[in-house]
């Protein structure tokens, strides 16, 4: 083919043609370089921005926040229920984690599960994002205007407004509520407790003038007798009060003194569970016994009796015991029925206890609430124009349900400062969703010369607003409630102090250690009283109900919390439910076992849960179950028996009920099958006497199994540090206040109701329970079991993988990222604490779409509640116990930072930290001086399954009961009982 | 054993060489029956079943599964350690008495072999399957990696590992070279021209000259000697598994002679299992005759009554031995919530191989069958009573609990029964079933 040529300049073309040859050439080549190049880096590259989150550095650093290092703000928490004073763990600008606070005399350093876990309700799902006007989203300006006008309405037409709240103890918000009343002078504050102690309120104003709740002091007694009151699980401040109470229950060999705690009651509670000895009642029984008590004891010491009949059973025996003791005995009763409570005082009173185990000084404010006033509110709520609810959530727990819901939805004006969906809220018109605690500004004032203060750890997540400031707005004041307690504080808390320096000072004070104590000297108030009136109801034969306060769940306001839900309860271990508690011997009567359903008085049904130790004609159920209106973990859970709670004059926690037996049948989601702890030699027990006389008694076979502890190897010998734990099983409640803890701070996930079910709960640490003697009054036993980090760990050797190996310093640990699940070392673990992650629980597998969330732990809210110093596990791997070695490297860090040795007791794991009965103590044993060491020198030392020589760094100090050596005055009270 | 003279002939039906090679040759070629094609379809509908619970057990989680926080093995390694003992007749039947020069194991070798790999394969997937991470399994292989991390050799699982690939690879070797005269001898009679390239690749170009015979007989002896310890070491470590660990009922010094005991006994049980059905469906009456079938009876006596003297020793030791743990773990087994388990483990196992001492039992057919079958469930009970039953109750009382397999693992285990059969089914249709060379030694030539 003739080729051509289009200009003169031929080599134009020639040029051309070799510039477009070597240019294809080469072309294709690096255009295929390039392209798989290219397609290959933005296939890395995105993949990678896919994984990467967003996250913008600090421009300007602020002064106290250091990426990864966390502060601690002093805080306080009150659910209007209980009190706490408490250090929020902040990282990061996101609070993590709850601990006591040290200073204050309320906590000690300690906290209950309640509070532990109440930091996820900082981060609940379910909160309310904005106010709401009749369920539609809405903005302050437009509510505030409607509130307002209907205020100043009501106002104008002297219609009544009424306040509803529990007990308020913040000094400042009274005031600003004053302040409010002050502007609608029409307007009634109105208080109820949920869990009323309005009985025992009345009993001592008129006992002594005071309607207070006095200072119980159980480190004083030398004898506490509880009349069904759960000091140590539920009842006033069981934090305070198990702190107390431990003082003279933990035995060492210099002290080998110890109180007897005797508890009557209706229910196996976590605080019966505790006692030397239990006397078993029915609740109809409780006044009479107390009136015997009182007789028995009134006539040794020469005062007048008052008529009762004859007891149900023999008392002599415990009042000799209360005698023996003056003025070092205590008796309390958590009993809502004035009369009783009066008696209770009278005893008390014989007994010389006043000014000793009982004060009025710093007497506790916590719950102050008149059950007549709300009684005679509910009686004529029509009459009002306008309800503010306040922090409290009467429609679920106030048993006049039909008629709160009536009346609410026919009032014009119903205003909630709920800051999550509840039964009150979803009814009301206005929602104005309050701060949680943590995102705001309070005092408060739980004991007589007590202050406290809590700050803002966050800025508010959601657009909400304190009630305070709702409601100084609508009071048209123009100020802002910080400032008012900065007012309050000084004229109320300041003026007090004899302090050398200025308010500005002794407010950072004050915000530094979280609370101010005020010394007082106030006279004991003198006692009045005339006891002859009082007429003694007699015991039924009926069957009766108790109704109790649970110790996770409470009065029911935290039930949408997962990780309360899932703590299994201090006696039964169940999750998820509650349940209808019946006596052995009620359950072979009536034949019914556990999990069978019963309706109760014809209304409710329940599942029944067989209890050993349960009073034989009574069933108890827990309260905060039942919810309808709640996010995922807490809506339909359980049973709502606050209906059944009379309200004619004092709440009554105790009824008559009959019981019908269906054939359904409902599987409780139990974490321990087995009661029993088969003779078998896991927790070693004795009692006060034989202890005395040897400390070793009980724990002789240490001795003997150590002498063959014997091993063809060359044993390591841990150079620096080597991490021990010892548990005192005889200071332990079993409150389980430690597995929350532990969950929170290792970011242990939740698995659900059905899950637990099946045995896949992932508690890195649980409570043991074990039952013996008769089962209609069994002694209970408790043992806290966590990894027990093995010297010579069964676990490690059998790992293919070497993922669970033993580090320098003695502990036992797992390298997740190495784990490939095959679950040997949880079998081969005599503990069985290790626990293997069933499930992608966190989101954090390599496959997709195999989310297992049920209560929605992984969305972004709730997710902020993770501790970054812990890695979430994956799907497949087993995880456990790891000694909170995130904590002992940060301390371990520091010290080497600041060039010092490490102290002891400045590492505490999350489940010792927590502890509010000191019962888990975790140190250096290679530190002659520490606290474990001692502790492990002690002759109560022994190791758990220790003939196995897995050679446990956790030691268990034996339990030490102060049973009398004399058998028949147990039997008397089993008789009786 | 006696001396194979003094007995009938080995092999019925006056069969000569040509005879045999025909008889062992046709179903090769020959249009499947419908009852092989029924079957297949059976076996590959469970083994699917069996893939897809495996999948979706790799993708949700072992907690579809219901072994739990105590319980951490359940059916998945009960079906482990079942196959790998039913693995073991075929080295067993083919290496030791191949050794012991014990001539009658030639009609049964073949597929007795093939049985053992198969089962082997099955038992192989399960410690796979059961890993919490599957994807990250290859942790467990000792391979040089630059994050200087090695593997636990003081764990019974990294053995297992050595001990299931060496046996599979050795067994697998052994097998093949059995099979490579008469592969060639399926590739000269081979007709179809694809069909004879695929047998000329497999049978490495044997001519059947002197020196492959001598060969043949030097690498098969070779391989007999290192099979036969494997014999007995693969379930002897399977059995370290449970004998090093703490937990009482696991932790027995019996367990390596019982284990290997219990394997050879209930692999006998398999071959009978699959070898009455296949004489009967493939006319092979002429070669595993009835004599055959009471000498392996007889195998099943001597290693049955090992199984029970073990168990009756194992209980006297729990006694003897004064630990607590240890005898309440016998006496839990015997009586707590598992006691059917336990209970239909000693009938199956102890009592019933026990009737063998019947000359007319050993000898009938059916009630063969019907034993090998007992067997079989026996065995796999034997291994559940001891891996759950041990640990539903160990130390601590608090954690006892109860497991009960979910679907998917009664899914995955019906999947390898699917697998097993499905391969099977393949070899009978595509192998020569009956080492045709070998049988030929023993019959006198005509």
């Amino acid at each position: 083919m003739t080729k051509y040529w289009k200009s003169l300049d031929g080599n134009s073309i020639q040029n051309k043609k070799e510039k477009v040859e070597k240019k294809s050439s080469t072309n294709r080549r690096d255009f295929l370089k390039t392209f798989g190049f290219g397609l290959a880096s933005t296939f890395i590259l995105s993949r990678c921005e896919n994984a990467a989150h967003k996250a913008i550095p600090y421009l300007i650093k602020p002064e106290e926040v250091t990426p990864s290092i966390a502060n601690y703000y002093t805080s306080s928490f009150f659910d209007g229920d209980k009190f706490n004073s408490i250090l929020v763990k902040v990282l990061d600008g996101r609070p993590i984690k709850i601990e006591g606070n040290d200073l204050s005399s309320i906590s000690l350093g300690a906290t209950n599960s309640i509070t532990q876990a109440s930091i996820l309700s900082l981060y609940d799902d379910t909160r309310y994002r904005k106010p709401k006007v009749n369920g539609e989203d809405s903005d302050w300006g437009t509510i505030d205007k409607q509130i307002i006008d209907q205020l100043k309405k009501a106002k104008e037409e002297k219609g009544k407004i009424a306040i509803v709240s529990p007990t308020i103890i913040s000094p400042s918000t009274k005031k600003v509520i004053a302040d409010f009343i002050k502007e609608y002078p029409t307007t009634e504050h109105i208080t109820y407790n949920a869990i009323s102690v309005s009985g025992l309120l009345d009993a001592n104003k008129e006992s002594f003038g005071k309607r207070i709740i006095p200072n119980y002091k159980f480190d004083k007694a030398k004898i506490i007798v509880g009349i069904n009151a759960d000091f140590l699980g539920t009842w006033l401040s069981p934090v305070e009060y198990t702190k107390q109470y431990v003082q003279n229950r933990q035995v060492s060999e210099d002290n080998r003194e110890m109180s007897l705690h005797i508890q009557v009651e209706s229910g196996m509670s976590l605080t019966g569970s505790n006692a030397d000895e239990r006397i078993i009642i029915n609740p109809s029984e409780e006044q009479n016994l107390v009136a015997n008590l009182y007789n028995y004891i009134a006539n040794k010491v020469g005062e007048e009796e008052i008529t009762a009949s004859k007891p149900t059973m023999k008392i002599t025996e415990l009042g000799n015991d209360l005698l023996k003791n003056k003025g070092k005995s205590l008796v309390v009763c958590g009993t809502n029925n004035k009369e009783t409570q009066l008696i209770v005082n009278g005893i008390n009173q014989l007994l010389e206890n006043y000014g000793k185990t009982i004060s009025f000084n710093q007497a506790l404010l916590t719950k102050q609430a008149d059950d007549l006033e709300m009684a005679d509110f509910i009686k004529n709520i029509d009459s009002y124009k306008g309800i503010i609810f306040y922090d409290c959530n009467p429609v679920y727990d106030y048993p006049a349900k039909e008629k709160l819901t009536n009346a609410i939805k026919n009032i014009e004006l119903s205003i909630s400062f709920s800051a999550i969906p509840d039964e009150t809220s979803e009814i009301v018109k206005y929602v104005c969703p309050a701060h949680n605690y943590l995102e705001a500004w309070n005092d408060f004032n739980p004991k007589e010369g007590i202050y406290t203060l809590s700050q803002p750890c966050i800025h508010p997540i959601f657009d909400t607003r304190r009630e305070q400031e709702s409601f100084l707005k609508w009071a048209g004041i123009e100020q802002e409630y910080y400032q008012i307690i900065k007012q309050n504080w000084k004229s109320a808390v300041y003026s007090k102090t004899n302090l050398a320096f200025d308010f500005e000072n002794f407010w950072i004070k004050s915000l530094q250690d979280g609370i101010i104590e005020l010394e007082s000297n106030s006279s004991e108030p003198k006692y009045k009283n005339d006891l002859s009136a009082i007429k003694i109801t007699e015991p039924k034969s009926e069957l009766e109900l108790h109704i109790y306060e649970s110790v996770h769940i409470g009065s029911g306001k935290h039930a949408n919390n997962p990780w309360l839900q899932e703590l299994p309860d201090p006696v039964s271990k169940v999750t998820w439910d509650n349940y209808a508690a019946i006596s052995p011997f009620l359950s072979k009567e009536k034949s019914l076992k556990t999990g069978d359903v019963i309706i109760i008085s014809g209304t409710m049904e329940i599942p029944v849960l067989v209890q050993p130790g349960q009073a034989k004609n009574t069933i108890s159920i827990a309260l905060g179950y039942g919810r309808t209106v709640a996010g995922k973990s807490g809506k339909d859970v359980g049973t709502d028996v606050y209906q059944l709670i009379k309200t004619d004059g004092y709440k009554e926690y105790s009824t008559d009920i009959t019981i019908e037996k269906t054939k359904v049948f409902k599987e409780l989601a139990t974490t321990q099958l087995h009661d029993s702890m088969e003779g078998r030699d896991i927790v070693r027990e004795t009692t006060l006497d034989k202890y005395k006389e040897k400390p070793s008694a009980g724990n002789e076979r240490h001795k003997e199994i150590e002498k063959h502890h014997n091993t063809l190897y060359q044993e390591y010998v841990y150079e620096g540090h080597h991490w021990g734990m010892a548990v005192d099983l005889n200071a332990c409640t079993g409150c389980n206040s430690c597995v929350a803890a532990c969950s929170i701070e290792n970011n242990v996930p939740i698995v659900g109701k059905e899950e637990v079910k099946r045995a896949h709960e992932m508690h890195w640490m649980r409570i043991d329970r074990y039952y013996a003697g008769d089962p209609e009054n069994p002694e209970v036993i408790r043992q806290p079991v966590m990894c027990q980090h093995c010297g010579n760990a069964p676990c490690e050797n059998v790992c293919p993988v070497g993922a669970t190996n033993h580090s320098a310093e003695g502990i036992n640990q797992m390298a997740y990222n190495r784990c490939i699940g095959t679950r040997y070392c949880n079998n081969n673990c005599p503990y069985k604490v290790r626990r293997f992650n069933w499930f992608d629980y966190n989101k954090s597998d390599a496959l997709e779409g195999n989310l297992y969330d049920p209560h929605g732990m992984t969305k972004d809210l709730p997710r902020m509640v993770l501790n970054p110093d812990v890695t979430v596990r994956a799907k497949g791997v087993i995880e456990k116990c790891s000694f909170c070695v995130q904590r002992i490297q940060e301390k371990k860090l520091k010290a080497k930072m600041e060039n010092r040795a490490l102290q002891d007791g400045e590492i505490l794991t999350a489940c010792q930290q927590t502890c509010p009965a000191n019962a888990i103590v975790f140190g250096d044993l290679n530190d002659k001086n520490s606290k474990v060491s001692k502790l492990f020198e002690q002759q109560r030392r022994y190791h758990l399954l220790e003939e196995l020589h897995t050679l446990p760094t956790v030691g268990y100090l034996t339990k030490v009961r102060n049973k009398k050596g004399k058998k028949s005055n147990n039997k008397d009270h089993q008789k009786h009982a | 054993m006696s001396d194979i003279s003094t007995r009938e002939e080995l092999i019925q039906g006056n069969k000569d060489l040509k005879t045999i090679t025909d008889d062992v040759f046709n179903p090769i070629v020959a249009k499947p029956n419908k009852f092989w094609f029924a079957g297949l379809l059976l076996a590959a509908s469970a083994a699917l079943i069996g893939v897809i619970s495996i999948v979706l057990t790799v993708w949700k989680g072992i907690g579809i599964w219901g072994v739990n926080k105590t319980i951490g093995w359940g059916w998945g390694i009960t079906n482990f350690v079942w196959w790998v003992g039913i693995g073991h007749a075929g080295t067993f039947i083919s290496a030791i008495l191949l050794l012991f020069r014990q001539k009658w194991r030639t009609s049964i070798n073949r597929s007795a072999e093939a049985m053992t790999i198969f089962a082997v394969i099955c038992a192989g997937l399960f410690p796979l399957i059961h890993m919490g991470r599957l994807l990250l399994g290859f942790f467990i292989l000792p391979y040089p990696n630059t994050r200087d991390v090695w593997v636990n050799f003081n764990s019974p699982l990294l053995w297992d590992v050595f001990a299931i690939t060496t046996y599979l690879l050795v067994s697998l070797v052994f097998w093949y070279v059995g099979l490579i005269p008469d592969l060639g001898t399926v590739r000269d009679r081979m007709k179809t021209k694809f069909k004879k390239a695929f047998y000329r690749l497999l049978s490495f170009g044997w001519t059947g000259s002197a020196k492959h015979w001598q060969r043949f007989e030097i690498v098969s002896f070779t391989l007999a000697g290192l099979a036969a310890p494997l014999v007995l070491s693969v379930h002897t470590i399977v059995s370290f598994d449970f004998a090093t660990s703490v937990i009482p009922g696991w932790h027995t010094t019996i367990f390596p002679p019982y284990f290997v005991a219990g394997a050879i006994f209930s692999g006998f049980a398999m071959v009978l299992t699959l070898m009455i059905v296949a004489r009967k469906t493939m006319n092979l009456q002429d070669y595993i005759t009835i004599n055959h079938i009471e000498l392996m009876n007889k195998i099943i006596i001597l290693t049955g009554s090992i199984v029970g003297i073990a168990y009756l020793t194992e209980l006297f030791i729990a006694w003897y031995s004064g630990v607590e743990y240890e005898l309440f773990a016998f006496v839990n087994r015997a009586t707590g919530p598992y006691w059917w388990a336990y209970w239909i483990m000693m009938t199956c196992n102890v009592v019933s191989p026990q009737l063998f001492w019947f000359k007319k039992l050993r000898r009938s057919i059916w009630f063969t069958f019907l034993m090998s079958i007992v067997i079989n469930v026996g065995m796999w009970f034997e291994r559940f009573v001891i891996i759950v039953t041990s640990l539903h109750r160990d130390y601590l009382p608090s954690s006892w609990e109860m497991y009960k397999p979910t679907i998917i693992e009664v899914l995955i285990f019906v999947g390898t029964l699917g697998i097993f059969f499905t391969l099977f089914l393949l070899f009978v249709r595509f192998f020569p079933v009956i080492a045709m060379a070998e049988v030929k030694t023993t019959i006198k030539n005509k």
